[in-house]
């Protein structure tokens, strides 16, 4: 008996009773939809954190004020009130240590920002002018400050698309003055298009200003909250960091029992933290909807049990007219494969859809991989063999005899 | 043989189709009048069924059922055999043997020159599938499959091709006077057109012998004589072997033979010498278009 042929008797099997055939696919359905759907999720954050990271270059170090860790509670991002990292830190850094190539203070503060009668609220970063090598974030028209900019504190600002959109709608923002905690300042530049983070943040409202402006024109401070800073090639990063944590160490005359007041984070391990994080949640969100697909396999095996009762007659009148054992068995095998199968293939296309709804509906990004469908596909026949064995094995071991008496 | 049964042999009958138990003793008394056992040597021909001391023992928790207490039978090639007995006699243990869904506790069971009581499960199922027919009292035909899938099915276990397997199944089904209805389910078909198909099932894969169990047992007097017709017709015209199994004694006289079961022996074996022709009855029955026959049974 050809293998074709099995499944031609499979599907005849199944058609008849179709009510009862969707629902048990249902169960697989869902549960390979659900696998798919989450993979994607998961998939999709760890693809946009390792594209972020791409972009922003894995030779990137951020230093920053306060402490990483003290005492495993408390890890400072650089925006709080510590005040431990001076320009000066920074110019040192540039000077005097090899592996690093570029480094830019990053000063921020929220503003309000006035034009015309247009009026936008939003982050103001102060940053040197090799900011757009380091972050690798380039000027899409006009263009960025210069080092006179920054000596001089002038009040120039490079601005988002975001803001671009807002405040200038359907005119050239670059020569017109806007107005920043109610200062003016002529708009010199727009950077190109950058989107979201991984957080879902618009990394495009955002206005760019030299530091120093936005240190004595703004916030009237001296510290800097953070720096970028960027090392020679990608390989340089840990002997960077090394270097920085040496060398402001020293310069803030810590003796070898203080803790750190800054921290230098390297990009590569923030990288590898992400996605950590998301590799974790991924494996998380797929064990979650493999119960699914495991609650849709016991279905299966619930529904075929209940057809070999059924049809212990067939099963006798094929015995009698000399089918094997096995060929009884294969039979009803083939019957759950092809039942968990046709819902596998339904729950790939299911899934899929999702996956595609998601960003739409919601602004997840998600990524379809191939591994998850061919996962899919191979748990399901899994289970359709997994749950229909028993059955089959049922079927298989009636007695003829029995079989045919049977009412 | 033995001319004297003849005219008994109708008030039997009557007597049989009335009161069983008095029928029985009736048997008992028709049994002992004939002469003697048929000896297998005399029909001269091949035996397609040889039973030697055949036993079966069933265990039923702690008791042991004799269902067989040593049956020792022949049946030759194109022999119609019908056996008969109460129920409790034997017979069905028989019939099960014969058709290989079950061994002997002892003894040997040679089918068409090979020993088979000792044959594996799957051994026993090509067995069947290749040398045995079946028919049964309910049809039993897969519901809601086609007439011609039906007779399809034991090919399915056997490698015919797709375009044999379909040659083979219409000619069946041509041979039991079922042109037409090939793509009609079983509830679209009248009884005896659902035993046709049962028996265009058990002809497909050519077997050795036909084994059909109470045939007859859910038809009509009329549609009783048109099936008992086409096992006549395949036994007369392609020397089919047939073991028919019943408890009624005029289905019993279409058979060439019967043997008589009791108590898990056989009782008697007689060959019948005034053998009832179903196709000459049939023509003296009234006609009963096909149609009508449909309306019967929906």
């Amino acid at each position: 008996m050809n293998l074709w042929l099995i499944f031609r008797i499979a599907f005849r099997a199944l058609a008849r009773n179709k009510m009862r055939s969707a629902l048990t696919m249902l169960g697989i359905i869902i549960g390979v939809a659900a696998v798919i759907a989450m993979v994607s999720i998961g998939q999709g954050a760890q693809a946009s954190v390792a594209e972020q990271i791409a972009s922003v270059g894995t030779n990137l170090l951020f230093v920053g004020g306060g402490s990483m860790n003290v005492g495993g509670v408390r890890s400072g991002t650089g925006q709080s009130n510590i005040n431990t990292l001076e320009v000066e830190d920074i110019d040192a850094i540039r000077r005097e240590i090899p592996s690093v190539a570029m480094a830019t203070p990053s000063v921020n503060a929220r503003a309000q920002l006035v034009f015309g009668n247009q009026n936008w609220n939003s982050q103001v970063q102060g940053v040197n002018e090799q900011f757009p090598q380091i972050r690798k974030w380039l000027v899409q028209s006009g263009e960025f400050f210069t080092e006179a900019d920054i000596r001089t504190a002038s009040r120039v600002v490079v601005i988002g698309q975001t803001i671009a959109e807002n405040l200038f709608p359907g005119m050239d923002a670059i020569g017109q003055t806007l107005r920043v905690r109610e200062l003016p300042f002529r708009v010199i530049g727009i950077m190109a298009r950058r989107g979201q983070d991984p957080q879902g943040r618009d990394q495009d409202d955002v206005l760019f200003a030299p530091y120093s402006t936005v240190q004595k024109k703004l916030l009237a401070i001296t510290h800097i909250q953070f720096a970028y800073v960027s090392a020679i090639s990608p390989n340089a990063t840990y002997t960077a960091q090394e270097q920085i944590t040496d060398l402001l160490r020293q310069r803030h005359k810590l003796a070898p029992n203080q803790e750190n007041d800054f921290f230098v984070r390297n990009m590569t391990d923030v990288a590898e933290a992400a996605d950590e994080t998301n590799r974790i949640m991924t494996i998380l969100l797929g064990s979650i909807a493999s119960v699914s697909l495991l609650v849709g396999g016991i279905g299966i095996m619930n529904i075929m049990l209940v057809s070999v009762t059924e049809r212990t007659r067939e099963i006798g009148i094929r015995m009698a007219i000399g089918a094997r054992s096995s060929a009884v068995r294969k039979q009803f095998l083939i019957e759950s494969i092809v039942l968990s199968l046709i819902g596998g293939v339904i729950g790939i296309l299911l899934g899929i859809a999702i996956s595609v709804i998601i960003p739409r509906m919601v602004g997840w990004p998600t990524l379809v991989s191939v591994t998850a469908i061919i996962g899919s596909v191979v748990f399901s026949a899994a289970v359709g063999i997994f749950f229909g064995y028993y059955p089959a094995r049922k079927a298989a071991g009636l007695d003829p005899i029995e079989a045919l008496r049977y009412e | 043989m033995n001319s004297t049964i003849n005219p008994q042999s109708a008030i039997r009958n009557q007597f049989w189709e009335g009161n069983g138990v008095q029928a029985s003793t009736e048997l008992e008394t028709k049994e002992k009048q004939i002469d003697k056992k048929i000896e297998p040597q005399e029909l001269g021909t091949h035996p397609v069924i040889h039973l030697s001391h055949i036993h079966k023992v069933y265990h039923m928790g702690d008791i042991e059922v004799h269902a067989l207490r040593g049956i020792t039978l022949t049946v030759n090639k194109g022999e119609f055999v019908a056996i008969m007995g109460a129920s409790g006699s034997g017979k069905s243990t028989t019939m099960n043997i014969i058709g290989c869904l079950d061994r002997p506790t002892r003894g040997h069971y040679i089918l068409d020159g090979r020993d088979v009581s000792e044959l594996s499960k799957d051994e026993r199922a090509d067995i069947r599938n290749s040398k045995i027919g079946f028919v049964f009292q309910g049809f039993n035909l897969l519901p809601r499959t086609s007439a011609l899938e039906n007779v399809e099915l034991p090919m399915l276990y056997s490698d015919v091709s797709t375009t044999e397997r379909h040659k083979r199944a219409m000619d069946a089904l041509i041979a039991v006077g079922l042109v037409g209805r090939e793509h009609s389910h079983p509830n679209q078909l009248s009884g005896g057109q659902q035993q046709r198909v049962a028996i265009a099932r058990a002809l497909v894969n050519q077997p050795a012998l036909i084994l059909a169990d109470e045939p007859t047992g859910n038809l009509d007097s009329r549609t009783s004589v048109e099936v008992m017709e086409i096992f006549q017709k395949l036994n007369r015209e392609q020397g089919i072997t047939l073991i028919l199994i019943t408890h009624e004694h005029d289905i019993a006289e279409y058979a060439s033979r019967v043997v008589i079961f009791k108590d898990g022996k056989i009782k008697s074996d007689y060959r019948v010498t005034e053998r009832r022709d179903a196709s000459e009855e049939l023509k003296l029955l009234p006609t009963i278009t096909d149609d009508d026959d449909d309306d019967e049974d929906d």
